[in-house]
C-alpha cells in the first residue's frame, strides 16, 4: 500500500545479503575459470589449453547441454527428472538399431559397408527423437494423472529406460558402428571451425532461452514452479503444461541420444550412468533453484562445462577420472546449499 | 447506489470434505454496489462458501444464481469469465514472478503475430497497464517489475487486490484481505474497497475483524458451523449482537428463554 517499508532493514545485514547475492550469481564463472586455470597450470603446456582440446571439451559437453536445457525447465516447475540419462541411452539404442537394420545387410554392416546409409540415418534420427519424446510424455502423464512425485516417477523410468535399452542392445555396444558417414558429416564434422553438434546445442540453447524468458511457455513454467495452486486458479492448464515440460525434456534427451551416435558412432549404458548427475549439477550450478520458480537456461549451459572440464583435465593429468564424479557430487551439494541460504535470507524481509 | 438489484444468490448450498461437513445449509444474497461481509468463527465455512462462488470448489447440493439464472462453475476460469474475481485467503500469487506478471497471470497479452502466435508476450504493454492500474488504485510499489517475494506483506496483498479489481467486472471477493496487514495498510485496503464499491462493483468480504466490517460493510451475513444464521444491514445491528450470533450465545439465550 504505502511505499514506506514497515521496518528499516539493518544496513549491515543488507550488505551481507547483497554480497551473498553477488557471490551466488558469479561464483560459477569464477569456479569455471579457476578450474581452467588450474588445469592449464598443472598440465604440460600444449596439452590442456589448446584449441583442439577445448573443442573436444565443447563437443563432449554438447549432449549435457541438451539434457541440462530440458532439466532446467523441469526443475523450474519445482520438479526433477532423474530419467533423462536413461532416456538418452534408450533413444540412442533405438536410433542406432534402426540405422544398422536399414543401412544394409548384417554382413555388409559388419564389414563397414552401408549401402543405404542416408535413408537409415534419417529414419534412425526420427526414431530416436520419438523414443525420447515418448518417455518424456510417459513421465509427464504419470506425474500428473497418477499424482505421483516426479522424483519417484523418473527414478522408475530411469530404471526402465536403462533396462529396456540394455535388453535391446544385449547389454553391450551395438553390433557395429552406425554408418560412419553420419559421424564424418555431422558428429565429427565442422562448420566455421566448430563441430556441428556444438552448433546444434547452441541453436537449441538460444531458442530455449528466448522461449523461457520472453514467451508464455517460460512464464507458465515459472508460475507453476512458484505456486501451482495460484497458477491453476489463474486459469493456467497446469497439468497440461507439466506434461509438455517433461515431454520437452524427453525430446531433448532423444536429441542428445542422436548426438551420442553421431559423435561416438555407438553407445552403451555404462557411458551414460552419470548423465543425470552431470545434467542436474549443470542446472543447479547455473543457479536454477531446486525449489522451483526461478532459473536461467543459459547459465545451465555454462554449468554443463564443469563436469566435462573436470573429466578432461583429470584425464590429461593422468588422475583417475572417477574423481570427477566425486567433485561434481560435492559441487551439487554446495550449490544447493548456497541456493537455500539465499532463499532463507531473501525470505527474511517478509 | 443506482441499482440495488440482486446480482448473486446462493441457496441451500452444502459441501463436505470427507467426513467434515464444511457447509450444511448456506444461503447468501449479494446486491449490486454493496459491500457484503461474511463473518463467523474459525472453520465456520466462510472460505469454503467463497471458493464455491469463485469456482474453486463445486457444491454437493444447492444452487448458485447470477442475475436470476442458475449457474454451474466448474473452475475459477468460468467464474472469472462471468466477471467474478477473488482475492484468496492463501494469497494466490506466484512469488517468483514480478507484480506485473502476477497481475496478468493467465491473461497475458501477446505481441502481434507472427511472434504473438508463438506465445511471445507483450511485456511492455502489460507493464504499462500494471503501472496504470497501480497508480489508479494508489498502490505504492516502487516498481511493477519487482518480484513479489521481495515485497512487504501489505504490498503483496495490494497486488492481489489490484488484480481482482482490475479484472473484476461484477463481483470482487476478498477472503480476509487485511488479516496479514498493519493498521495503516489495512486502512488502505478498506479505502480501496470503498473506492471499488463506488465504481459500482459488488464486494464480498470475509473478515474476523468486526470493527473493520462495521466500518465498510453495508450488510453482514453470519455463518456458524456451516449454516447461515442471518443476514442483516450493518446499520440495524451492533457488534455485540454479531459476536453473539457468531458464537451461538444468542441462540443459546433464546433457547433458554423458550424453555
Ligand atoms: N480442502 C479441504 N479439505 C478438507 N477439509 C476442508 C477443506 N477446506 C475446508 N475444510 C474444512 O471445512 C471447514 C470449514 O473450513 P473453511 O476454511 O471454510 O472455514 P473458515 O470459516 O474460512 O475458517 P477461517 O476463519 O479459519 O478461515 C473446516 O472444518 C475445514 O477444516
Ligand atoms: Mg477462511
Amino acid at each position: 500500500m504505502s511505499a514506506t517499508p514497515t521496518t528499516e532493514p539493518d544496513a549491515g545485514r543488507d550488505r551481507g545479503r547483497m554480497a551473498l547475492e553477488a557471490f551466488s550469481r558469479s561464483w560459477l564463472f569464477v569456479f569455471l575459470l579457476l578450474l581452467l586455470a588450474f588445469f592449464w597450470l598443472s598440465t604440460p603446456s600444449g596439452t590442456f589449453l589448446t584449441s583442439a582440446n577445448l573443442s573436444q571439451i565443447a563437443l563432449s559437453t554438447s549432449e549435457v547441454v541438451l539434457l541440462a536445457i530440458g532439466e532446467t525447465f523441469v526443475i523450474v516447475t519445482a520438479g526433477i527428472d532423474l530419467s533423462i540419462g536413461g532416456i538418452l541411452f534408450f533413444a540412442a539404442v533405438c536410433g542406432g538399431k534402426v540405422m544398422l537394420e536399414l543401412s544394409g545387410t548384417n554382413a555388409q554392416v559388419t564389414a563397414g559397408v552401408y549401402p543405404h546409409a542416408t535413408r537409415a540415418v534419417l529414419l534412425g534420427i526420427v526414431v530416436a527423437l520419438a523414443a525420447g519424446t515418448f518417455w518424456g510424455a510417459i513421465n509427464g502423464a504419470l506425474i500428473t494423472r497418477m499424482r505421483l512425485p516426479p522424483f519417484i516417477v523418473t527414478l522408475g523410468t530411469y530404471g526402465m529406460t536403462f533396462g529396456f535399452g540394455d535388453l535391446l542392445s544385449g547389454g553391450t555396444y551395438l553390433g557395429a558402428p552406425v554408418p560412419t558417414s553420419f559421424s564424418h558429416n555431422f558428429g565429427q564434422g565442422k562448420g566455421l571451425g566448430i563441430y556441428y553438434p556444438i552448433w546444434l546445442a547452441l541453436v537449441v540453447l538460444i531458442v530455449a532461452h528466448v522461449f523461457f524468458r520472453y514467451a508464455r511457455f517460460g512464464r507458465y513454467t515459472s508460475a507453476i514452479g512458484s505456486n501451482d495452486e495460484a497458477s491453476r486458479r489463474a486459469g493456467i492448464a497446469v497439468d497440461r503444461h507439466i506434461v509438455k515440460v517433461y515431454t520437452l525434456a524427453g525430446f531433448l534427451a532423444g536429441m542428445a541420444g542422436v548426438l551420442d551416435l553421431a559423435i561416438y558412432t555407438n553407445t552403451t549404458s555404462v557411458s551414460h550412468l552419470t548423465d543425470n548427475l552431470n545434467a542436474i549439477s549443470a542446472v543447479v550450478l547455473g543457479g536454477t533453484s531446486l525449489f522451483g520458480g526461478v532459473g536461467t537456461v543459459l547459465l545451465s549451459a555454462v554449468g554443463a562445462f564443469i563436469p566435462t572440464v573436470l573429466t578432461n583435465g583429470l584425464v590429461i593429468k593422468n588422475v583417475q577420472p572417477f574423481w570427477q564424479e566425486v567433485a561434481v557430487g560435492a559441487t551439487i551439494i554446495f550449490a544447493v546449499y548456497l541456493d537455500q541460504l539465499r532463499r532463507r535470507r531473501g525470505g527474511e524481509g517478509r | 447506489m443506482p441499482d440495488n438489484g440482486v446480482i448473486l444468490e446462493v441457496e441451500d448450498v452444502q459441501k463436505r470434505f470427507g467426513r467434515v461437513e464444511a457447509l450444511r445449509d448456506a444461503d447468501f444474497e449479494l446486491r449490486n454496489g454493496e459491500v457484503h461481509a461474511i463473518v463467523g468463527d474459525n472453520g465456520a465455512g466462510k472460505s469454503t462458501l467463497i471458493k464455491i462462488i469463485s469456482g474453486v470448489y463445486q457444491a454437493d447440493a444447492g444452487e448458485l444464481r447470477l442475475d436470476g439464472e442458475p449457474i454451474v462453475l466448474h473452475n475459477p476460469r468460468e467464474a472469472r469469465q462471468l466477471g467474478i474475481e477473488t482475492v484468496y485467503q492463501d494469497l494466490a500469487l506466484a512469488d517468483d514472478l514480478d507484480a506485473a506478471a502476477n497481475l496478468f497471470l493467465g491473461r497475458e497479452e501477446y505481441l502481434p503475430p507472427p511472434l504473438g502466435s508463438l506465445g511471445f508476450l507483450d511485456r511492455k504493454a502489460m507493464r504499462q497497464r500494471a503501472e496504470e492500474e497501480m497508480r489508479r488504485l494508489k498502490i505504492g510499489i516502487s516498481s511493477v517489475d519487482q518480484r513479489v517475494v521481495e515485497l512487504s506483506g501489505g504490498q503483496r496483498q495490494a497486488v492481489a487486490v489490484a488484480r481482482a479489481i482490475a479484472w473484476g467486472r461484477r463481483i470482487v471477493i476478498m477472503d480476509e484481505p487485511t488479516a496479514a496487514l498493519g493498521v495503516r495498510e489495512s486502512a488502505m485496503v478498506l479505502e480501496l474497497i470503498k473506492e471499488v464499491r463506488n465504481q459500482g462493483l459488488a464486494i464480498i468480504m470475509v473478515s474476523h475483524n468486526l470493527p473493520e466490517v462495521f466500518a465498510v460493510a453495508d450488510r453482514i451475513t453470519v455463518l456458524r458451523i456451516g449454516r447461515t444464521i442471518t443476514t442483516m444491514a450493518t446499520k440495524d445491528t451492533s457488534l455485540e449482537a454479531v459476536v453473539g450470533m457468531m458464537t451461538g450465545a444468542v441462540e443459546a439465550a433464546l433457547r433458554a428463554e423458550g424453555s
